[in-house]
């Protein structure tokens, strides 16, 4: 428990920070990082695919749990989460400040009129609510509202897939990788809501999925 | 089969006068752009028939350069599209070293008298080569300003005679898979084929070319002989040419051929025709402050007043 808390926990979070402390390094060029040619691509690119990692970091959790009969995992999970956040947060930051260098119209037009853009903008409004009730006092406080409303984690995950694939250029490689990791973790939900649905009727899906 | 050319009577680069050549460099020099000497040195001749980052002569061409301040040698090296050596920006310039880009040869035929499979040094032999500098702008919204050296197209395509059935010239890119790694992907249809109008490839902006920053091409950049339209989006700068055909109609081109909805066989730079996916309205200039990086993108990429009468009458928002 306390390791959990003392060691491991502080350990996850440093690594986490990792990212950002790396492009923020190589945006001043500081000890010979660079970013290369067009840092801001790199800065926003990179902000992207760590929000979009840490989503489907955060959804390996609950696998993990039933897997390894471990709780550890549930614990780690809020500040994955909320890592997934902070870096859709960047994204959008470096998106507004860098990339269109602050022109607030160009932002809008781009949220109003190119789908890819308004979806991305639509995972991370969704976002909020979760980063907002991700407390041990809210998830109380809700209790199984909290459980229903973190499950917008879901479409959450969808939705930023596919602002990935349908802004890439060609090459859907990457995208379609995510995309796949992401199948796999929710069937994986599905396969379990049928399985308990099918052998255990009295306890409910809801309690089990959370 | 090689075939030899005819020999026609050019200026022989020992003619040009050394003192244009001179301040030209003083220019580049002053402008901070850190170039070798090795230019100086009267290095003449054979240059073209040298490996990637040889010093080649040439004139600048002021006419034709615009004044924005060009990108460095580092930022056009290793960033930029070639999907032959992956699709990431950086991967040219990883994965191009090895390649051969001399002995070379070219194959020009279709609607022309003369044709047949030359030596890249029987193409170059009567050019005079030209210094450039060109914007750049990629059709994913990003841009930068390049030192070119290279001659007009058109003073090569009528060395070969094109007919009165020559309406587009077509170009393709070499196909050799074992040297373009990318070439293994489906990522596009290989070969890479590109294509112009008989008088857009005629037009005097439009450079065929085979150096940056005063010395041969380096690899990633389309060594040894790539196109460049400087008013069309980059990708119509098709790179490592070894074959241009004289066509009657309009030739199929890759990135038109991969999505007909997002890119044309025009490729005009058009801020008032988005891509489907993204604005065209600005780009962002690549090298300059990180906080101010956008800048309006120009019609015709700013090159209007010497290209835009060649579209008169066309609706380019249908033929974009």
């Amino acid at each position: 428990m306390n390791a959990t808390r003392f060691v491991v926990k502080p350990l996850l979070f440093i690594a986490c920070l990792g990212p950002a402390i790396y492009l923020g390094v190589g945006a001043f060029g500081l000890w010979g990082v660079s970013l290369g040619a067009d840092p801001v691509h790199t800065m926003l690119h990179s902000c992207g695919n760590w929000a979009l990692k840490f989503l489907l970091i955060t959804l390996c959790m609950t696998p993990l749990r039933d897997v390894t009969h471990q709780l550890l995992w549930l614990r780690l999970r809020r500040m994955l989460g909320l890592f997934a956040f902070f870096y859709a947060v960047l994204h959008l930051t470096v998106y507004i400040v860098l990339d269109q260098s602050g022109h607030l119209s160009a932002v809008w037009q781009d949220i109003v009129k190119r789908p890819y853009i308004t979806i991305g903008m639509l995972a991370l409004i969704l976002l909020i609510p979760l980063a907002a009730t991700s407390t041990a006092a809210m998830q109380r406080r809700l209790g199984r509202r909290w459980t229903r409303l973190h499950r917008l984690i879901y479409p959450i995950a969808v939705l930023g897939v596919w602002h990935y694939w349908w802004g890439v250029k060609k090459d859907i490689r990457e995208p379609l990788l995510f995309a796949g990791v992401l199948a796999v973790l929710l069937g994986y939900r599905l396969y379990r809501r049928y399985q308990i649905s099918a052998h255990a009727p009295r306890v409910t899906a809801q309690e089990k999925l959370s | 089969m090689r075939t030899k050319l005819p020999s026609s009577a050019n200026i022989a680069p020992s003619e040009i006068t050394p003192e244009d050549k001179f301040l030209s460099r003083r220019a580049l020099l002053a402008g901070g752009l850190g170039m070798g000497v090795g230019s100086y040195l009267g290095f003449n001749g054979r240059a073209w028939a040298e490996d990637a980052g040889a010093p080649l002569t040439y004139t600048r061409n002021a006419e034709y350069s615009v004044t924005d301040a060009p990108n460095s040698f580092k930022d056009i090296s290793t960033y930029n599209n070639y999907y032959e050596f992956g699709t990431d920006k950086s991967d040219p310039s990883e994965h191009a070293q090895k390649f051969r880009a001399r002995p070379w040869s070219v194959t020009i035929d279709g609607e022309c008298e003369v044709k047949g499979t030359f030596d890249l040094e029987d193409i170059l032999k009567p050019h005079p080569l030209q210094e450039r500098i060109y914007r750049m702008r990629c059709v994913e919204a990003w841009s930068m300003v390049v030192p070119w050296v290279g001659f007009p197209l058109a003073d090569l395509l009528k060395r070969f005679k094109p007919t009165a059935n020559a309406k587009y010239v077509k170009f393709f890119t070499l196909l050799d898979l074992k040297q373009m790694p990318g070439e293994n992907t489906s990522v596009l249809d290989w070969p890479y084929t590109e294509g112009l109008r008989l008088d857009e490839a005629m037009h005097p902006l439009t450079l065929m070319t085979v150096g940056l920053y005063g010395k041969v091409l380096p690899n990633q950049n389309g060594a040894p002989l790539r196109l460049i339209v400087p008013w069309k989006y980059g990708f119509k700068g098709i790179k490592a040419i070894n074959h241009i055909k004289f066509v009657e109609a309009m030739p199929q081109t890759t990135w038109a051929k991969s999505a007909p909805d997002e890119y044309g066989f025009y490729a005009n730079v058009n801020p008032a025709v988005d891509h489907p996916r993204w604005s065209q309205a600005t780009e962002r200039r690549i090298g300059a402050s990180l906080f101010d990086q956008r800048r309006p993108t120009l019609p015709f990429n700013g090159y209007g007043n010497e290209v835009a009468s060649l579209y008169s009458g066309m609706n380019l928002k249908k033929f974009f």
